[in-house]
């Protein structure tokens, strides 16, 4: 298997072995099967898209074909040790609430998000111009990130709903960002807990 | 196949002794790991693919995903289809003859349960040689005996695929079934179910059960698509015959229906949907009803399909998960109601594809 992109490798170190994990917005399936081959991990993908179910099954990864905006009906109170949900919220509809359906499904969440404070796209927005840059590479009218945040926005908002945030990791181009991270980073990394 | 040991039915009743018509594609491989069993729904039989050499116009079923290089490939997995017992076309059914009587089984053939059904099939698996399946298929009612399968014979069945299905029929689907049997019911050639001593068969009610069924079978989508508002003679006739097409297609449906299945065994078969309830047993617990299973699941529904709705689906996954069973569930978006597990879809079939090459690989074919 070939090695797991860098923000992916961080939630995989995050997550504890033998650990029954759901995956929201799982993509091709790539970290479930990388914690179930090195951490004994179990746990299921939560994917829309088509081609990407087809290809969790190709890899042996059980997927669950589910809207997110939906919600987590499927899944019990605190039935997961993590639920993870990577560079996805931004696409949500309903953030809040895909937020409080983690704390219920799962005893520790992990999200990821692309961070709209990095002074690139500041400069950008100075400049006159909604930010377009490797971390959100759409134009303002065809974007799906549909709720953008920065790093402070998002701790707020954990803060609102009850959630403790265990770490926080920050990327620019998969290089560990810890001074000024809400200016300097493109991509946040949570791991919290029920408060 | 003649099976000469009684069938303890779920009713009480006892099946004396029965014969299973059943065909079978590909090879058994040497650790008879790759067989796979094929169960069918409704009006289907043991027939699952390909033709017969004297009736070429007969093709199977399920031949769009069963057969060599289709999605269930017979170059590498050994498929076998079983027409169940109370059926009609070869197995012990109300047509057969009741050795008691020497005539016709008619009403008094008992009624049978998808339980049953599974029962007689692991009875043919046990003299066919095959103490695992790889997989268990079907869709609709098939898909009942799939689940069944997982629960009756845990050990027996490495996945289930259990394909626009349901753990159990809401009323409605209930309340559709008993207006299907009250049509043939009533009819007055039904003679209380012993129309064959009578010469005659209870065609009507028949074809209105086959009307009503197939009505289910189509999204409204997909029926006003086909038909709409589309006149047959391009008149309103002002008369009870035949306006609309979807009048006649309808009718059409029925009376082919007439021609070719039999009366009790729609009563039956309606009944052992109706009766299909594993969480019964756990005061309606379906997670407690599936904690027994072994097997992985492969859980297919289509988005158009209002008879068993993804919602039904959901419900199956949902106890799977709780009991943390292996399991991918796939919600198809494809137009064409409940009949879509028998249509060709791409993205249906390369999902069946690719499912079905994970478990060859798992059983080394």
């Amino acid at each position: 298997m070939s090695a797991l992109r860098f923000d992916l490798q961080q939630i995989a170190d995050w997550i504890p072995p033998g650990a029954h994990v759901l995956d929201l917005g799982c993509g091709d399936g790539s970290l479930l099967a990388y914690v179930r081959q090195h951490k004994q991990c179990s746990g299921y993908g939560v994917e829309i898209d088509d081609a990407n179910v087809l290809t969790c099954v190709r890899n042996g990864v059980d997927v669950i074909q589910q809207n997110l905006d939906a919600g987590l009906a499927l899944f019990a109170d605190q039935s997961f040790d993590v639920v993870v949900l990577s560079q996805t919220l931004q696409a949500m509809h309903n953030t809040e609430t895909v937020l409080r359906e983690i704390a219920r499904v799962g005893r520790q969440g992990i999200v990821s998000f692309p961070n709209f404070g990095y002074w690139r796209h500041v400069v950008s927005i100075i400049r006159g111009s909604m930010p377009v840059s490797r971390q959100i590479p759409y134009q303002w009218y065809d974007t799906p990130n549909i709720h953008l945040c920065t790093l402070k926005d998002f701790e707020k908002l954990t803060g609102k709903i009850g959630l403790k945030i265990l770490a926080r990791a920050a990327y620019d181009d998969g290089e560990e960002i810890s001074v000024l991270p809400n200016l300097r980073s493109t991509l946040a990394l949570y791991r919290f807990s029920v408060a | 196949m003649h099976f000469a040991a009684p069938l303890p039915l779920k009713s009480g009743a006892v099946l004396p002794a029965f014969d299973l018509v059943y065909e079978t594609y590909g090879t058994l491989n040497a650790a008879r790991s790759n067989a796979v069993l094929v169960c069918h729904a409704l009006n289907a039989s043991h027939h699952v693919a390909g033709i017969h050499a004297d009736a070429p116009k007969s093709v199977g079923w399920w031949d769009n995903m069963v057969g060599p290089g289709k999605p269930l490939d017979t170059n590498r997995f050994f498929v076998i289809g079983v027409n169940n017992p109370g059926s009609c076309f070869g197995s012990t059914g109300p047509k057969s003859i009741n050795p008691a009587t020497g005539k016709p089984w008619g009403a008094d053939f008992p009624v049978v349960t998808v339980e049953d059904w599974v029962e007689a099939q692991a009875r043919l698996a046990d003299v066919l040689g095959i103490e695992t399946f790889a997989a268990v298929m079907g869709g609709s009612l098939g898909g009942m005996q799939a689940m069944q399968w997982s629960l009756s014979y845990p050990q027996r069945i490495r996945h289930a695929l259990v394909i626009a299905s349901t753990p159990k029929l809401s009323a409605q689907n209930i309340a559709f079934n008993d207006v299907a049997r009250q049509a043939i019911i009533t009819d007055p050639d039904f003679h209380g179910g012993h129309y064959y001593e009578h010469g005659v068969v209870p065609r009507r009610g028949l074809r209105v059960a086959r009307m009503i069924g197939h009505i289910t079978y189509l999204s409204d989508d997909d029926m006003a698509e086909k038909f709409g508002r589309a006149l047959r003679g391009g008149n309103y006739g002002f008369d009870f015959e035949v306006d609309f097409e979807i009048e006649s297609y309808l009718r059409y449906q029925g009376d082919k229906f007439s021609d070719y299945f039999d009366a009790n065994t729609y009563l039956r078969i309606t009944k052992a949907l109706d009766y299909f309830d594993p969480a019964a047993a756990f005061g309606g617990d379906l997670t407690q009803a599936l904690a027994s299973t072994q097997a992985d699941f492969l859980v297919v529904s289509f988005t158009t399909d209002w008879r068993f709705s993804p919602v039904r689906s959901h419900e199956i996954v949902r106890a799977l998960l709780n009991n943390k069973r292996a399991v991918t569930y796939a919600e198809i978006n494809a137009p064409h109601g409940h009949d879509a597990f028998l249509l060709d879809d791409a993205r249906y079939h390369a999902l069946v594809r690719t499912y079905f090459e994970r478990i060859a690989q798992e059983v080394g074919v």
